[in-house]
Formats: structure tokens, C-alpha cells, sequence
């Protein structure tokens, strides 16, 4: 193995670039440095987090690369950082995204590149961070510290009602997380401990477990976004300009996804267990109803975010299942989820930044003026939708599986969730894309250039990779995710 | 003999005194530029006295038992606002001279109200409690009041002596219901003779209600908090620096000794006003600071909402409770005195910056600063990784040690109401767009520099190596 601190140097790379960023004065001549600093910084951490990918040990499900310091004296809070087979790929999807997202802001952003940048590595410290912390005061603190970047980023360099969408952004989501910090605290209360690694037994008693739930689920099911609590998240997406709304749902989103399955599921097994058929009935209700919405829209990125919503209730009912479809459908499909709603944002960030509009009307018929770019948005409409042969469809399918052994409403539910994927993303596609071109002002757009090439080829090939070799993902997950459900089953069994 | 004295002279109070009619004189000899000086007499003195402190014993204190208490916690709090006293002195310097405010008088003002909240922080007897407490305020009174050509700074002046001497009747008027009820002033005698009963009677609840409410005004708790915004608006800007950073040190180590020594036993009696008066704090601090265009009364809504979350701590009550207000007074402390470091250089078309909205554009033409008062207001509004964020946790652990899960729930909630009005400030320097540059400038001292950098350093890094502080104040006894 590693002898050296792999994942503290992932977590905190980003970090020293922006420190370096910091101190290059930005005038017209060095705003070029600053984005190669940038991306260089965050391509250096994205090859690293490789690493950990290729030497994991797919036979271990507790948290490999530890490291573990002593970090308040009088408490038993550590610095204790981890991968395990969950947070393994939430961390890659964090560190593959930021460079994207780093170049995709290359031209677009005019003003103020510095703190751009800054924001951005600062977010890319904090999101790897949050998903690498064992301790849950480190947990939370990264979980907090999301916000500020965010709501700069939203703020600053975002849309016409961009203020009212950083605040509500930011105030929503910060009302669910202080709860989850009174949780934390009562947890700690109860087992002087705030080890996850420790946590993930039985150690509260039932009406304590329900308490925290709802206090973990306050904070969850804002971030994940459930219904109906997602109001936040089409303002947010249509004011953040393109990388915000990228790194938005493809990573922050999962932030949630993610603490369901380490906290709720991990370590108040009983409550969740209480608390299933809430969750699926606002499962359902969100994707049913997220669709119809989205089928309603005419901002496109209005109509992505309303999908997003709807692909998370996906997400909820497969970790809610709590088997290992469900579990390993959830993954999945937040991984696929992180990749395809990520390219789709680039691909309105690419006709946005050449047109500046996001009515669908404004456009249509752009397949006659830019084949390639018809060719990929196709690629991630269809992994949208779930294809088989993309990343959308296994996620989804293991999810139906795992969900037929729970209930067939719920089946029925997805499915039909699914369906009304299928006609809202296509009806986009078409309105589009197809026809003729009618509206002059497009008579003269180009194709994608060479670095909107670099963005979006290996994100369409990473769709259709996580389609074809499901396994490469799966395998180590795998083990992780048994433990969690064995845990789960024995509390439930007693 | 002469041991005896030399003793004497170096307990730290004493010290000080004398340093300070020092420092009168001595402003009052000189000719030429008699403020700067004695200002920079003055922080010397406030550093020695610091030194003093730190290697104080009990030994000294012996003959004054019966008057002044002596514990980690005491010489804690005096530190603190030794600190913030010298802290505010630097940053004020530059703001006088250039509103030509060049009375030598502040300093020792100053220094004579430091003197009494060292002493109201030691006392352990009533009368000299109350002695102490109408030496700072009589100091602040006159500070508040000493731009004499100013009607706003008269007023505010006037306003605070009228409510602070009513405030002061008040709190009077229950010691000696105390004293009538218990034959005692001191606090140990009043402790040993009040556990004798299992509850108190009506005229020491009544006294005890009394002195809370003369209590609460100094902390400046709601309801009695409407002097705050009023005078933090009125006083020179310097002068409501100094009220937001040290009174409040002074005041809520009060409160807390006042509670925790004498009543310690009657817990139930005083913690059901203390948690009136926090969550009453919290939400108002926070509320009616949504609608303030005038930074300073921001400020003051600001620093009620701070009080609110140090009295959950006393709620809690338990050597947590302790804890978490020595390390939430650090960082309240250090947070203002960074805003008010900024404060105090920055100038919009040669005024010094009173309107939020003059701070439009400040991220273009001054990014560090606009960067700094970022980062102290996200730490001012809880938000990790920075400073204020430990402080309120330690507040919430202690209030869950002692299962007060409803306050602790209020308590996040008026954080997040209160995010909002930091986050304004946030927004109107990098969000809206400003169509007159360059007018805010912003000049600083060196002096003033270092002690903006290094309260900036300590919000920052505080999280890298919490242990230092927190090590201090868990050892800290009442």
C-alpha cells in the first residue's frame, strides 16, 4: 500500500493552488496563469484520486488509507480521513468534474477570474474532504463549508435573480444542516465517539434514533433534493452560470444521497426502517411529479433541474430498499446521475455561451449547423433516460429489481417515472436539435471547438464505459455496501 | 513591611489605577501631541497589566478576600479584556486623529473603565460589584458623550446614562434586597447561607429579579437591550468599538459569577430568566438586524444575538457551559475586533463608512478587505471553518450535556435567520453591481494592520490547532 498521506495531499492539493492563485495578481495578461493554475492543480489532483481507484483493495469493506490525528484535546473529535468503497467514486466524481468544470469556464467567465477560481478549488477541498471524513465533525464542517463557494459562486457570477437563488440556496440548505449539527451532538452525547466507522452499530435507542433521524433527514432529503423540499435547487440551477450548475448536480447533490446511506441508513438502522414509507411515498411523488413539471418547462436548464429532482428520487428509493439492487442501483445511478446532468448543464453551457438564451423555443434545428454536437447531447439525452448501453439504464434497472422485492406500487411508481424521463427528454431533444433551422439568429452557429471537445468526449465516454463495464464500478462498492446492509438486518432482526 | 507593599503595588488592579493618573497627568503635561502619546502610555500600561495578571497568585489577594474573588476564570476574562482594551485602543488611534477628536481623555477614559470591569469580573461582594460596575459605566457614559460638538453623540451619551443610572437603581434596589434577606454582601457568605433552605423566599426572588434585570441591561440582553443599537449608533464609531468589544466581556463574566456563586443552588430560579432573556436575544439579535442600513446598529443587533447564544451556555451551567462562553467571548471578541479594525480605516468620500451600501464595489476596488469582512461575517454567523462557528458548537454541546434540546433547536433556527443579514453584507460587496468606483478608501496604520492580521490569522486557523484555547478554558474554575 501507499506509505504516504494520499488522500490528506487529494483533500488539500486543491487548496495550495488556491493559496498560489491567491497571491498572482489578476490584470488582463495573468488571468491566463490563473486558469492554468487552476486546471493544472485540479487535473494533478484528478490523477491522484486515480490512484487511489487502482491501488484499492476490492477485498476490504471498512475504510482503506486512513489517517488519523488527534485534533481537539478534550474531546474525541480526530482529523480521520478514509476511502471506502462508497465514498471511492463520489471523491473520483468530484475530482473528474472540476477540471471539466475549470475549462468549461475558460472563455465565460470575464470577470473577477481569480476568485472564480478560488471558489472553485475551495469547493473542490471541501467536497472531496467531506466525502473522505470518518469523524463527523469533520464530516459536518466540509458539509458546511460547501456553502460558502457556492453562494459566491451563484451569487457573483450567475444569471438575472441570482441573489434571491444564493440566498435561498443558501439559507435552505443551511436551516437542514444546523440541525443535523444539534444531531451530531446528542450522537456524540450518547457514545463519546464520532468515529462513522464506530457509529455504524446499533447504539441508540429507539425514540432517540427517531429523533435523529428526522434531524439527519432535515438536512438530507434539502440536499438530495426530495420532494418537497427541492424548490431551491431549479433557482439555483438557473441562476448559477454553467460549472456552478455542473459541480451543483453533479456532486452536491450526491452530498446527500451519500449521508443517507452512511448515517441514516448506517447508524439509526431502526428508524429507517420506521421512517421507509415516507421516504418512498415522497420518492414517488417527486418523480412523478418532477417530470410533469419538467415536461411543463421552457428553460432548458429549469427542465435538467427538474429531472435531476426526479433522477434523486431514483436514488431514495434504491438506498431505502436496503438491498444490495437497491444499495448498488443507487450508486449507480447517482454516479451516472453525476456524469450525465453534469454534461447535460455543459451542453446548454455550450449553445448558452454562443446564443445567451436558454428558451427552448429561441432554438431548434441546430443538428443542421452542428452535427457533433447533436451527436453527444444525444449521448447524455439518452443516458438521461436510461438506454441500455449508458450509465442511466443500469442504475435504474437495478433499482426496479431491488424494488420488486419491496413493493410493486413502488415498481410501478419508477417505472413510470422512468417513461416520463423518456418523453420529456426526447421532446427536448427534438425541439432542439431536429427540424429546421427557423430562427435566423442561429443560421450562423458553430459546432463545438476543440476545448468543448476536451470537456465533453470523456464524459460521453465515461457514460458509456459505466454502461457497458457496470462491474468496473460495482466490484469496489460491493463489499461496502454488504456491510451496511448486514449491519442494517441485524439491528432490524433483533 | 516593605515586601508588603511591593506587593501590593503589583495586584494588577492596583497597578492600574495608579498607571492611570499616570497617564492623566501625563496627558495633561504634554503639549504636543498629548493624545497619540498617552494612547501609546496607555497600551503599555494595559500590557503590563496583562503580565501582572498572568503571574498573579492568590497570596496577594488574601486581604481583600471578602471583596475580590480569584480563580482561572477571573484571570481569564481579565486577560480578555485586557486584550480587547489594548486591541481597541490600537485601532481607535487613526479614527480620532482623523475626526479630530484629540482629546487626551479617551485613553485614560479607557483605562478607567478597564479598571472597573477587572474588578467587576473579580468581585465577590455586592457592594463592591456595584462599585466596579459604576466605574466603567461612569467612564463609558462620559466616552460616550465626548465628541461635545456632536448632538448624536450627546444624545447617545445622555441615553445611556439615563437608562445605565435607572438600570443601576434597579440592580441596587436588589442587592439590598439580598442583603436585607441573607445579612450578607459577600458572595461565599450568601452561598453558605442560603444552602441552608431548599427554596428562597419572595424578597430574595425579588431581589434576585431585580439584580438580573440591572444584569441583563449591562449585557444588554432583550428586553433591556434598547439602549444598544441607540448608543452604538450615537457614540464616535472608535467609542462604539470599544462598547461591542470589552463591557460585554466584563458584563457576561458577571452574570455568570453572579449566578453560579451565590445562587448556585437555585438553579431553577435563575435559569428560567436567563433562558427568557436568551431566546428572546437570539431572535430579536437577529430579526431586527434584517432591516438596519446603518452598519453600527447592525452591529449592536448583532452583538444582542452573540449574548443570546452565551446565555444558553449559562443555562446549561455545567463546566461545558463554562467552557463554551470563554471560548464563544474569544471569538466574539476577536471577530470585532477585526470588523471594527476594518471599520475605522475604511472612508467613503472622506466619511468615514456608516452605510452598508457604501460598501458596494468594495470587492472590486479592495479585494482583501472585502475578503476579510467576508470571512468575519460568515464566522460571525456560525458558518465552519472559522472561529465562530467553534463557539457556538461548544455552546450547543454544553446545552445538550444538560438535555436542553428545545433552546438548542432555537438556537440553530436564529442562527440561520441571522446568516442572512451576514450575508447581505456579503452580497452587497460582491453581488451588486456599483457604478462609482474607487470612492472607499481605505487607510490603515501598521499598528493597526498587525492587529487585523492577527485577529484574521486566529479566525482562520483557530480550526488547525483548536486545542490551545480549549485547553485553557477547560481548565478554567468559577
Amino acid at each position: 500500500m501507499i506509505d504516504w498521506p494520499l488522500v490528506s495531499v487529494i483533500i488539500f492539493l486543491p487548496l495550495i493552488g488556491a493559496l498560489i492563485i491567491l497571491f498572482i495578481k489578476e490584470d488582463e495578461l495573468t488571468s491566463i496563469n490563473i486558469k492554468w493554475a487552476a486546471l493544472l492543480t485540479t487535473s494533478g489532483t484528478f490523477i491522484l484520486s486515480l490512484i487511489l481507484w487502482l491501488q484499492f483493495d476490492y477485498s476490504n469493506p471498512s475504510y482503506q488509507y486512513e489517517e488519523k490525528f488527534r485534533w481537539f484535546d478534550d474531546f474525541n473529535f480526530f482529523y480521520h480521513v478514509g476511502v471506502d468503497g462508497i465514498s471511492l467514486f463520489m471523491i473520483l466524481l468530484s475530482t473528474f468534474l472540476t477540471p471539466l468544470c475549470i475549462l468549461a469556464s475558460w472563455n465565460n467567465i470575464k470577470k473577477r477570474v481569480k476568485e472564480y477560481m478560488l471558489s472553485f478549488l475551495f469547493l473542490e477541498t471541501v467536497m472531496i474532504g467531506m466525502f473522505a471524513s470518518i469523524d463527523i465533525l469533520l464530516f459536518y464542517i466540509f458539509f458546511e463549508a460547501v456553502l460558502i463557494p457556492m453562494y459566491l459562486i451563484i451569487g457573483i457570477w450567475g444569471g438575472n435573480r441570482r441573489i434571491y437563488a444564493s440566498f435561498k440556496f443558501f439559507l435552505y440548505t443551511l436551516l437542514g444542516s444546523v440541525l443535523m449539527l444539534i444531531a451530531i451532538i446528542v450522537m456524540y452525547r450518547n457514545t463519546s465517539s464520532m468515529s462513522i466507522e464506530f457509529l455504524q452499530g446499533n447504539y441508540f435507542s429507539y425514540n432517540t434514533q427517531l429523533f435523529l433521524w428526522l434531524a439527519f433527514f432535515a438536512s438530507f432529503a434539502v440536499k438530495i433534493p426530495m420532494w418537497p423540499f427541492h424548490t431551491w435547487l431549479p433557482d439555483a440551477h438557473v441562476e448559477a452560470p454553467t460549472a456552478g450548475s455542473v459541480i451543483l448536480a453533479g456532486v452536491l447533490l450526491k452530498m446527500g444521497g451519500y449521508g443517507f446511506i452512511r448515517f441514516s441508513l448506517g447508524m439509526l438502522p431502526e428508524a429507517t426502517e420506521f421512517f421507509i414509507p415516507l421516504i418512498m411515498t415522497l420518492s414517488i411523488v417527486a418523480i412523478v411529479y418532477t417530470s410533469l413539471v419538467a415536461l411543463a418547462q421552457t428553460d432548458i436548464k429549469k427542465l435538467i433541474a427538474y429531472s435531476s429532482v426526479a433522477h434523486m428520487g431514483i436514488v431514495t428509493i434504491g438506498i431505502f430498499l436496503v438491498n444490495q439492487q437497491g444499495l448498488e442501483g443507487a450508486m449507480m445511478q447517482m454516479i451516472s446521475h453525476g456524469l450525465v446532468s453534469a454534461a447535460l448543464f455543459l451542453c446548454v453551457g455550450v449553445i448558452y455561451d454562443r446564443m445567451h438564451t436558454r428558451e427552448i423555443e429561441f432554438y431548434g434545428g441546430l443538428v443542421q449547423r452542428m452535427p457533433l454536437y447533436a451527436t453527444v447531447f444525444m449521448i447524455f439525452m439518452l443516458g438521461s433516460v436510461g438506454l441500455p448501453g449508458t450509465s442511466g439504464f443500469i442504475g435504474e434497472f437495478l433499482v426496479i429489481v431491488g424494488a420488486f422485492k419491496f413493493s410493486s406500487y413502488v415498481v410501478i411508481g419508477a417505472a413510470f417515472g422512468i417513461i416520463l424521463s423518456a418523453v420529456y427528454m426526447l421532446y427536448l431533444y427534438k425541439r432542439i436539435i431536429f427540424g429546421t433551422i427557423t430562427n435566423n439568429k442561429l443560421a450562423d452557429i458553430l459546432d463545438i471547438n476543440t476545448r468543448e471537445k476536451i470537456i465533453l468526449i470523456p464524459l460521453a465516454i465515461s457514460v458509456i464505459l459505466l454502461g457497458i463495464f457496470p462491474n468496473l464500478f460495482l466490484d469496489p462498492m460491493r463489499l461496502s455496501l454488504e456491510l451496511i446492509i448486514t449491519n442494517y438486518e441485524i439491528a432490524n432482526a433483533k | 513591611m516593605l515586601n508588603n507593599i511591593y506587593n501590593i503595588f503589583f495586584i494588577p488592579e492596583i497597578f492600574l489605577a495608579c498607571s492611570s493618573f499616570v497617564c492623566l497627568l501625563f496627558g495633561l503635561f504634554l503639549k504636543k501631541n498629548a493624545f497619540r502619546q498617552t494612547s501609546n502610555l496607555a497600551v503599555f500600561v494595559l500590557l503590563l497589566t496583562i503580565l501582572l495578571v498572568y503571574n498573579d497568585s492568590e497570596s496577594n489577594f488574601a486581604n481583600y478576600k471578602s471583596l475580590f474573588s480569584h480563580s482561572s476564570f477571573i484571570n481569564f476574562f481579565k486577560i480578555l479584556a485586557l486584550l480587547g482594551s489594548i486591541a481597541s485602543i490600537i485601532i481607535s488611534k487613526d479614527y480620532f486623529l482623523g475626526i479630530k477628536l484629540k482629546n487626551f481623555e479617551i485613553p485614560v477614559l479607557f483605562l478607567f473603565s478597564t479598571l472597573g470591569m477587572m474588578l467587576m469580573i473579580a468581585s465577590n461582594n455586592l457592594m463592591s460589584m456595584y462599585l466596579a460596575i459604576e466605574l466603567q459605566s461612569l467612564s463609558l457614559y462620559v466616552a460616550a458623550a465626548i465628541k461635545r460638538d456632536s448632538i448624536s453623540s450627546a444624545e447617545s451619551g445622555v441615553k445611556y446614562f439615563i437608562l445605565g443610572a435607572l438600570s443601576s437603581g434597579i440592580l441596587l434596589y436588589g442587592f439590598s434586597l439580598i442583603y436585607g434577606f441573607t445579612g450578607s454582601m459577600n458572595f461565599d457568605d450568601i452561598s453558605f447561607y442560603l444552602s441552608k433552605y431548599d427554596n428562597l423566599n419572595l424578597g430574595l426572588i425579588f431581589g434576585l429579579v431585580f439584580v438580573m434585570v440591572g444584569l441583563a441591561f449591562k449585557v444588554s440582553a432583550v428586553p433591556f437591550h434598547m439602549w444598544t443599537p441607540d448608543v452604538y449608533e450615537g457614540a464616535p464609531n472608535s467609542i462604539t468599538g470599544f462598547f461591542a468589544i470589552v463591557p460585554k466581556i466584563a458584563a457576561v463574566a458577571l452574570i455568570y459569577r453572579f449566578c453560579l456563586v451565590p445562587f448556585e443552588n437555585f438553579y431553577l430560579e435563575w435559569s428560567q430568566i436567563i433562558l427568557f432573556l436568551s431566546i428572546a436575544s437570539m431572535f430579536l439579535g437577529a430579526i431586527a438586524a434584517i432591516a438596519q442600513s446603518n452598519i453600527k446598529r447592525l452591529l449592536a443587533y448583532s452583538s444582542i444575538g452573540h449574548i443570546g447564544y452565551i446565555l444558553i451556555a449559562l443555562v446549561a451551567a455545567n463546566d461545558d457551559g463554562i467552557k463554551a462562553a470563554s471560548i464563544y467571548m474569544f471569538s466574539y471578541m476577536i471577530m470585532n475586533v477585526a470588523i471594527f479594525a476594518i471599520l475605522l480605516s475604511l472612508k467613503v468620500k472622506n466619511e468615514y463608512l456608516i452605510n452598508i451600501s457604501d460598501l458596494k464595489g468594495l470587492s472590486k476596488s479592495n479585494p482583501i478587505v472585502s475578503l476579510s469582512i467576508s470571512i468575519i461575517m460568515l464566522s460571525m454567523a456560525g458558518i465552519p471553518p472559522f472561529i465562530g462557528f467553534f463557539g457556538k458548537f461548544y455552546v450547543f454541546i454544553a446545552a445538550i450535556e444538560q438535555e436542553l434540546y428545545v433552546l438548542s433547536v432555537l438556537g440553530v433556527l436564529a442562527s440561520v435567520i441571522s446568516a442572512f443579514y451576514y450575508l447581505r453584507i456579503i452580497k452587497i460587496m460582491y453581488f451588486d453591481e456599483s457604478k462609482s468606483e474607487g470612492i472607499i478608501n481605505f487607510q490603515i496604520s501598521f499598528q493597526s494592520k498587525i492587529i487585523l492580521s492577527l485577529s484574521l490569522f486566529l479566525i482562520i486557523c483557530f480550526i488547525f490547532y483548536p486545542s490551545l484555547l480549549i485547553n485553557i478554558s477547560a481548565s478554567l474554575t468559577i
